[in-house]
Formats: structure tokens, C-alpha cells, sequence
């Protein structure tokens, strides 16, 4: 990964020093381990705090929403998904891009390797190889292989490598095939379930949510000026912890997403209760690509298929 | 009668301490009186009567602070107090139609019954306001507090406390004057200079100023002496084109007081929504002098 | 104050005692993480854990909470007016809540408990509760409590503090409600020579801490200064925020809330929610004016308040107990520690802070 990391900050420096950008978005490593920090720099001296590793999960696509300046922004495979998204929206101009394409091996599950050790890690190191990864703290030390400590969603991605981008920092990683990885297992499991099985299951699923809106706030598709949970006037949705009001949050979330979810994982990443809100907005994904064979952000020229409707839809409704 | 769940007690006992009152628990009122105020019907004066016998000493206040509103399953709002302490046996508001709980308000009925929690903040300083001139300068629907400040300066018993007493108060249109039959009975004294102005009328009897608030303020306003105060209350972008005025007049910031408004929820200084740096505008405020405010952020 | 000794296998007999005058609260492990739980009947609290995920806040001030209710029923004598509404008043005592979480009771008194008013809920809470804690001998890296208002010792806001020392306890008994729950536990053997114990182990203990804050000279700041330092603190800590309630909701010196009212058919509730000066909606006016309309002015409020509003406002030091769980749990590491000693040395002459870390 240092070849990664140096291969950002050389581009970085050429992009600021060329002038063909304002600032450019990346990671700097955090002052905790798997705590990467979002950072722009806006001048060749900032570049050096740039980083790239298993850490990087936040969707940087989430911070070029509306900005006015020429950004150079690093992006993995589902940021530039993200970014793919964005343009078609409006939230930003391909012009004002230069996207530093990064092809990706998946991020780390910081829910998942918390869960596996004794205390607080202290430090956490990557093989050079992309193999294993070590965490270690006070009284343990532990390895385990990348691949069992992925984000779920990493795990199941067909699009590690980015799908726009001006420049790419190392070669394509090789994509996963349908025949490698079932994406939609879970989101089966789930619909084989009962009546009764299912509110279980997301009784359960949604059970520890404090409504922080981290998942919310770390998406870059949730960027309306008012979300529905705080318009007042009127108000749509009680504020307390009642499951109701909880549910509601959730379930309409994900449907505002349908469609334009890349399943990035920030939403899983951010939430501080480890919830797994990607149950939801992988299941609209697969019912997109069931239903209509798409899947968001892979061009920048067709809107997405619940954000449309074309006169020979053979639905009643529409009519 | 309707049984009340809490000892009451003083104002004084409160602030020794010695309370378990929940100061969260408003007084049952009955909507006695409604007056339609300004001729695009978004101002309503409520006249309320207090539920309980008591309640009312209890509610005892100074001109300046204000209350919480409480409509039961819509919430509170904090609104200025506009009747003044000289006025006994009521307490009326005067409420600008603009959020949930202010709409449903303008719609409820003379003998409806709702709550009142309060009065909170600090009012305007009216121990240093004594033997002193007194400016008031108002502009549209922040005039409520002036009202009630007004009223208790011209009272018999408090008339001879202040010197002078100017009001400079303005609004788009004659429609739009809060509180118009005072203002007119008020501008025919002669212990109170009246400058009552509009943006403009096409009203050919109109006999009053025409002009915005500050230009009045610098044509009318006496100049500022060590022993003259000014009270300003109105929207943002009048108090912008005032201050300029009132230092060139001479004020001290020290000698400019202001209330300020901010998004409050429980009104006592506790649920943390209206601090401007380390003041809580409900608990510490809302009346600020521009000397104070000059140090704090301006979160407002 | 005196030390008893009290051996783990006793622990859960004594528990068991205080069943029938206590409501027993405790960290109980459930999917991965510890949290507060009313424990059942001959369940035992699981201490051998480093700190549940969110503060101990809940226990005295629920993120959701009824003030009041009310009926909207015309017919009723009482239509619209709001009544307190019966509140469990049974004591109840916390076992093996930690020192930063104690702490922060003492910090956010001085918000509920003023001079001039008195927040019933939280006080009524406050004083049926016992605190039983459970000092950390074993502290996380992210923990900086010594150099905050706490430390992994700290008994100043504890009834009773258990010290962990091989097969038993060591607890040091600070208070009267301490004694009680004490002897209600049949726990009342002497322990000699312990006080010199416990010191060692808290000197142990507290140089295990790793990291600190400096916070010398943020009462000496000049308010208006620290809030200007736009370009050298604001602007570049508040870039990776998300403004999500995750510090917030984590932190146990978090007091705000928010106050609403709902309704189910007939009858309602007027309630209080935890808020978060993260959201816009927070500082939002009905006008639609926005005096924090900026993430950036939204984050400098959260660290202003923390570290410079509250110190000025009170002079009891910063609202923070190093707990370190904002630094855990913040998504894009918007570390307090940091902001606190960018704040701690800004020189407003210059517009930069002489520490960045």
C-alpha cells in the first residue's frame, strides 16, 4: 500500500502545482487505528499527511457535493460509482473532477475485527501483499486474513476497480465474478424468511439505533437540504427512540437510495452500534438489478430508473 | 377548580434554592380576550387568565422577559410578554403566525383552554434605568416588550422614575402598527415623546412620520448623554441601520439595549439550544447591552 | 472513609441481598459490546470489561423521556392540561460503573442543578442512585481521563469504588448511601493496610494512561479569539465531519435535548429527547434564520462548549472526562484531543496553534 499512497501524493502535488485543481480530497491516517480521516489538501505542503490503506472506507464522494472549486479527489471503486451518481444529479460537474481512480481490494471491518479481540487495538498492520492483517493492544497480538476481515460489502463487490476516472494510480485489480461471490445471499435468507421471521429479523436489526444519522450523514446520496425525519413543518416523524419513528427513519431512507446505492458501506462503517443497514439497501439493489438490470453509478448519462419513467411502461399506474 | 400537582411557591424561594417545583410544568390559562392586530391577520394579541388563584402572583414579572406558550400535543413557544406588570388580573401575547405551534394558536377560540410557563430571562435593567431618559426604538412585530415597557414607565405610580421617554416605532404600512389605539392615545400625552412611523402610506391623513426607523431614530432620537439609555427591538436588518445611527447620536454601547431571539426549547437554561458563547439567551438574556454582545459570538 | 474487603465469590451473594431495596444496574455484554442494563434477578453483572460503548448518561437522563402527559379528550376535566406523570423512585445503585462516567454526573449537575432552577428528572434520578464503581486498572489507549476531569481512580463522585486486586475487592466505602448499600450487602470486612494497596494501584493504573490533553491555559483564551480561529482550527477539523449525532450521543457530559410533544388518539405526551448540537435543526429559528447555518459553525460550538463555554461559565475545568469514546467511535476521527490542544495553544497573533496533535 505505500506504493499506493506515494503514487496519491505524487499526482496530488502535480495536479496543485499545475494549477489544474483548487484542492485535492483524500485520506490521512487517523490518530486511531482504522479511523481514517477525510482531508483536503490545498497546497503541494499538505499532500505528504495524504494516505492509502485498508482504512479508507469512507465514501469521499459524500464531500465534493455542491462544491464550487476544481477538485482532484482520490476514489475507489465505489466512490467514483458515488461520484458517477453525483454527476448524473447535479451535485457536481465532471468538469470540475479530476478523479485519481483507485482500484481497490476492499476495505477493513472495523465492526468486525473490534469484535474479535480481547481489548482496545492499538496498532493495526497490513502484509504488503494483501494477505493478512495484524491488530494488536495491550496483551494480544492477532492476525487474520484479509479476506475474513473485509467489509461485507467489499467482500461482494464486482466493481473494485473505478468505473470514471482521469488517471488511475496502479493497474486494475482483477474484478470478481457472479461465480466467485453470491452478493444476494443474505438478501435471500431474508426472503425465504416468514412474516413472523421477518419482523423478528428487523425488529432485531434496527434494535440498538441511538438515531445518531451517522449512516445518513455518511452517505453521499443523503444530500437534501432537509431530510424527512427534520422537516417540522410538518413533522413527518416522531423524534424519540420509539421502534416506530426508528423504522420509519430506516425503511424510507432506503427507499430514498433505491436505485442510486452503490453499496459502499459508509452507512455500516459510520454507525457507532455496528447496525447493518446495507440489509435494506441491498435488497433494493438487487430488486433494481432484477427488475430493470441496473446498477447505479456505472455511467454518468442516464438517470436512475426510479427517478424516471418512459410512456410505453407496461405498468397500469403510470398511466 | 383544577387540582395543581405542585406546591407553588415564590419567585424569591426559588432562587434561594430551597425548590422541588418542576419548572417544566406550565399554568393552566383560559384564552380570555383575542384581538386581530395588524390588517394582514398574522398578529394576534391572546389575553390570558390564569386557571388557578395564585398562579398569577406567581407569575410575577418585569417588562422584557417573556414566557413559554404551551399548547398541549403541539409543544411551546417563546413569546415576549406584552401586557406590562402594571396590568393586573391578565397577561397577554402578541404572536406572529409562523411555525406549528403559533398556526394552531391563531386558530384556537376565546375560552380554550392552554398554558403558560414563566416568566423567564432577565428583563429590561430597570434599576438602572431610573432618573434616566429612555429611547425606545421598535420596528414591526417586535414592539410586544416595548408595549409592556411603555405602559409600566406611564404608569402613575412609575411615571416619575424616568426623565424623558421617546418611542421611535415603525412599520411597512399603518395596517401593520401593533397596538394602534394606544399608539394614538399615547402620541396625544405630553409626558411621552411619540415618533410613529411607516415605510410609506398612500393614507392622505396620515399625520404621523414616513420614513424607515433608522432616519427617524437620527431625526427624532435625542443625542446620547451619560444619562440616556436606548431599548432596541426589531428585525435584524433595522437594528443593522440603527446602531450606526445611535453611535454617531454619541450612545455608549452600554447605553444600547437589545433582546435577542434564538431557538429555545425549555426556556430555564438547560436544554443547551440558545447559547451565544458561554450566555444562554433564554436564562442570561434575552436583554443584552451592545457592550456585552460585542464580546460574545454572534450566534443569533 | 474506611476500605472492606470483599472476595468475588461474594460478590454475587451480596448482589442477591441487595435485590429487595435496589434495582440493580449493570454492563451486561450483548452483541459484542457492553452496555447498562437493569440486571434480572441473580444475574451478574459482567466486570471484567473495559467500558460499555455508550456512557452511563442513560441511566440518569434517558435519550427519550416523559415529562408529561395529558389527555385531548374535550369531554375530560382535564383536557389539555399537563400532569407529571408517576416516575419509578425506587433506589437503585450502579455496579461497576467507571470513574469518567461518575465524573460526569458531577459535570453535568452544574447544568441540571442551578441556583435559580432544578431539573426534577435528573435530580429525582440522581438521588436514588448509588453509585457502586469500579476503578480501571487496566485503562484503553484512547482513555486521557487523568488529564481531563477524572482518572482511572477517581472516587470524588463514587458512593463506593471497587478495586480490582486479585480474588477480591478491595472497595472504599466514600459516602453514607455507600454505607448503606454496604451493609444491606452484608459486606463489611475490614480491609488493613488497604489504602496503601489501592495507592499503588492507582499509581499503576495511571501510568498506563497514553495519551493527554493540556488544558492549562484555555481559561487564559480570549473567547472571541478561540471562536476567530477560523483558518486555524474550524475550518480543517470541521472538513471531515459528517455532522451525525455519533459524539454526541456517545458522550456522557452531553446535556442537550430537545422537548416534543406526541399524541396517541386522545391522549399525549409532552417528552424530552437527547439533541444534538450537530444538526442544523438545533440553532434553526422558525423565521428560517440559522445562526450556526455551517457544519463548520455547528463543530466549533460542540468543542467551544466543551472546552471554552463551559470553563468560562462554571470554572470547574473543561466538560469532558477523557472517556475517549468520541475518539472511538467518531467515523472520520474528529479527535477532542486535538482540538483540544490546537485550542490550548493558539496564539491569536500569529492564527496558529503551536500543538497539532
Amino acid at each position: 500500500m505505500t506504493s499506493y499512497t506515494d503514487k496519491i501524493r505524487e499526482i496530488s502535488k502535480r495536479l496543485l502545482k499545475e494549477g489544474k485543481v483548487d484542492m485535492v480530497i483524500g485520506f490521512a491516517k487517523g490518530s486511531v487505528p482504522m479511523m481514517h480521516q477525510p482531508m483536503f489538501a490545498g497546497n503541494a505542503g499538505d499532500v505528504d499527511r495524504f494516505a492509502w490503506d485498508g482504512n479508507c472506507g469512507i465514501n469521499l464522494a459524500n464531500y465534493v457535493t455542491d462544491r464550487k472549486e476544481k477538485i482532484g479527489i482520490v476514489a475507489k471503486g465505489c466512490d467514483a460509482r458515488n461520484l458517477a451518481v453525483h454527476i448524473v444529479e447535479n451535485k457536481i460537474s465532471r468538469d470540475q473532477l479530476y478523479i485519481i481512480g483507485v482500484p481497490c481490494t476492499g476495505m477493513i471491518d472495523r465492526h468486525k475485527i473490534t469484535a474479535r479481540v480481547p481489548g482496545e487495538i492499538e496498532a493495526l498492520v497490513e502484509d504488503e501483499a494483501g494477505k493478512t492483517v495484524t491488530v494488536s493492544g495491550a496483551g494480544f497480538s492477532e492476525t487474520f486474513d484479509r479476506a475474513d476481515v473485509l467489509q461485507e460489502n467489499c467482500a461482494l463487490c464486482m466493481h473494485r476497480n473505478p468505473v470514471i476516472y482521469d488517471e488511475l494510480i496502479a493497474d486494475e485489480v482483477p474484478e470478481q465474478s457472479e461465480k466467485e461471490v453470491d452478493r444476494y445471499a443474505a438478501v435471500r435468507k431474508v426472503e425465504e424468511m416468514s412474516p413472523d421471521e421477518k419482523w423478528a429479523y428487523f425488529e432485531d436489526l434496527l434494535s440498538d439505533c441511538i438515531r445518531c444519522y451517522a449512516c445518513r450523514n455518511a452517505c453521499p446520496l443523503c444530500y437534501c437540504p432537509t431530510c424527512f425525519v427534520d422537516e417540522s413543518k410538518p413533522q413527518w416523524v416522531g423524534k424519540s427512540v420509539d421502534p416506530t419513528d426508528i423504522r420509519i427513519f430506516h425503511f424510507l431512507r432506503a427507499y430514498h437510495c433505491a436505485g442510486r446505492c452503490t453499496d459502499c458501506g459508509a452507512c455500516v462503517r459510520s454507525c457507532p452500534m455496528g447496525i447493518n443497514v446495507r440489509a435494506l439497501t441491498k435488497k433494493l439493489e438487487k430488486d433494481c438489478l432484477e427488475n430493470f438490470g441496473w446498477e447505479a453509478g456505472l455511467t454518468t448519462d442516464q438517470r436512475p430508473p426510479l427517478d424516471t419513467f418512459k410512456p410505453d411502461d407496461p405498468e397500469q399506474f403510470i398511466k | 377548580m383544577i387540582p395543581r400537582h405542585v406546591a407553588v411557591q415564590s419567585r424569591r424561594d426559588r432562587i434561594k434554592g430551597v425548590i422541588v417545583h418542576n419548572p417544566y410544568l406550565p399554568y393552566p390559562v383560559r384564552i380570555d380576550e383575542i384581538t386581530v392586530e395588524t390588517e394582514d391577520k398574522s398578529l394576534k394579541t391572546f389575553k390570558f387568565v390564569f386557571l388557578n388563584p395564585g398562579d398569577e402572583d406567581n407569575f410575577a414579572y418585569r417588562a422584557g422577559q417573556f414566557a413559554e406558550l404551551s399548547i398541549a400535543g403541539l409543544g411551546e413557544i417563546p413569546i415576549g410578554i406584552a401586557s406590562s406588570p402594571t396590568e393586573k388580573g391578565f397577561v397577554k401575547f402578541t404572536v406572529f403566525k409562523t411555525g406549528k405551534v403559533t398556526s394552531y394558536l391563531h386558530a384556537m377560540k376565546e375560552g380554550d383552554v392552554m398554558g403558560v410557563r414563566g416568566p423567564m430571562g432577565n428583563s429590561y435593567p430597570w434599576d438602572l434605568l431610573e432618573g434616566k431618559n429612555v429611547v425606545i426604538i421598535g420596528g414591526g412585530f417586535a414592539f410586544t416588550t416595548l408595549r409592556s415597557s411603555i405602559v409600566h414607565m406611564l404608569h402613575p405610580d412609575n411615571r416619575s422614575k424616568f426623565k424623558d421617554i421617546h418611542v421611535i416605532y415603525g412599520a411597512r404600512s399603518p395596517g401593520m402598527l401593533l397596538y394602534k389605539d394606544e399608539l394614538m392615545a399615547w402620541a396625544e400625552r405630553d409626558d411621552i415623546h411619540m415618533h410613529i412611523t411607516v415605510d410609506g402610506t398612500d393614507d392622505p391623513d396620515w399625520k404621523y412620520h414616513k420614513g424607515f426607523v433608522p432616519a427617524i431614530t437620527e431625526q427624532e432620537a435625542p443625542p446620547g448623554t451619560a444619562d440616556t439609555y436606548a431599548i432596541v427591538c426589531g428585525p435584524p436588518i433595522m437594528i443593522k441601520f440603527t446602531q450606526p445611527v445611535l453611535d454617531k447620536l454619541g450612545y455608549g454601547h452600554d447605553q444600547i439595549i437589545m433582546s435577542l431571539e434564538n431557538r429555545m426549547k425549555c426556556g430555564i437554561g438547560i436544554c443547551g439550544h440558545c447559547n451565544i458563547g458561554k450566555e444562554l439567551v433564554c436564562k442570561d438574556g434575552p436583554v443584552f447591552t451592545l457592550e456585552e454582545l460585542n464580546k460574545t459570538p454572534k450566534e443569533y | 472513609m474506611k476500605v472492606i474487603q470483599i472476595d468475588k465469590s461474594e460478590l454475587e451473594a451480596g448482589l442477591g441481598k441487595l435485590e429487595k431495596a435496589f434495582r440493580l444496574i449493570g454492563p451486561v455484554k450483548e452483541k459484542g459490546y457492553h452496555l447498562f442494563k437493569t440486571l434480572d434477578s441473580g444475574q451478574k453483572p459482567d466486570l471484567d470489561y473495559m467500558n460499555t460503548r455508550l456512557s452511563a448518561r442513560s441511566i440518569l437522563y434517558p435519550q427519550s423521556e416523559v415529562m408529561f402527559e395529558f389527555s385531548l379528550d374535550k369531554a375530560d376535566e382535564q383536557y389539555a392540561i399537563l400532569r407529571e406523570p408517576e416516575k419509578d423512585s425506587q433506589p437503585r445503585a450502579v455496579i461497576g460503573i467507571r470513574p469518567c462516567d461518575a465524573d460526569a454526573y458531577a459535570v453535568v449537575r452544574r447544568n441540571f442543578d442551578t441556583p435559580e432552577y432544578k431539573d426534577p428528572y435528573w435530580l429525582k434520578n440522581f438521588e436514588a442512585t448509588t453509585l457502586v464503581g469500579l476503578a480501571c486498572s487496566t485503562p484503553c489507549p484512547t482513555c486521557f481521563c487523568t488529564s481531563a476531569v477524572s482518572g482511572p481512580f477517581s472516587d470524588k463522585n463514587l458512593d463506593i469504588m471497587l478495586v480490582d486486586n486479585g480474588d477480591h475487592y478491595l472497595a472504599r466505602i466514600a459516602t453514607e448511601k455507600g454505607e448503606k448499600l454496604a451493609a444491606d450487602a452484608g459486606w463489611q470486612r475490614p480491609a488493613e493496610g488497604a489504602e496503601n494497596r489501592i495507592e499503588d494501584l492507582k499509581l499503576a493504573a495511571e501510568a498506563k494512561i497514553q495519551s493527554e490533553i493540556s488544558t492549562d491555559n484555555l481559561a487564559n483564551q480570549s473567547l472571541n479569539d478561540l471562536y476567530e480561529a477560523e483558518a486555524a482550527i474550524w475550518e480543517p477539523e470541521a472538513f471531515a465531519c459528517i455532522n451525525c449525532g455519533t459524539c454526541t450521543h456517545a458522550c456522557p457530559t452531553c446535556w442537550c435535548f430537545d422537548v416534543q410533544d406526541e399524541t396517541y388518539g386522545k391522549s399525549g405526551f409532552r417528552m424530552r429527547n437527547w439533541d444534538s448540537c450537530m444538526y442544523p435543526l438545533f440553532s434553526l429559528h422558525a423565521s428560517g434564520h440559522n445562526p450556526r447555518g455551517t457544519k463548520t459553525a455547528r463543530v466549533r460550538q460542540r468543542f467551544m462548549h466543551k472546552l471554552k463555554y463551559y470553563v468560562d461559565k462554571f470554572e470547574q475545568g473543561i466538560q469532558c472526562t477523557g472517556c475517549g469514546r468520541c475518539v472511538r467511535l467518531c467515523p472520520v476521527n474528529i479527535d477532542i484531543r486535538r482540538i483540544c490542544n490546537k485550542m490550548n495553544s493558539y496564539d491569536p497573533e500569529t492564527c496558529s496553534c503551536a500543538v497539532t496533535s
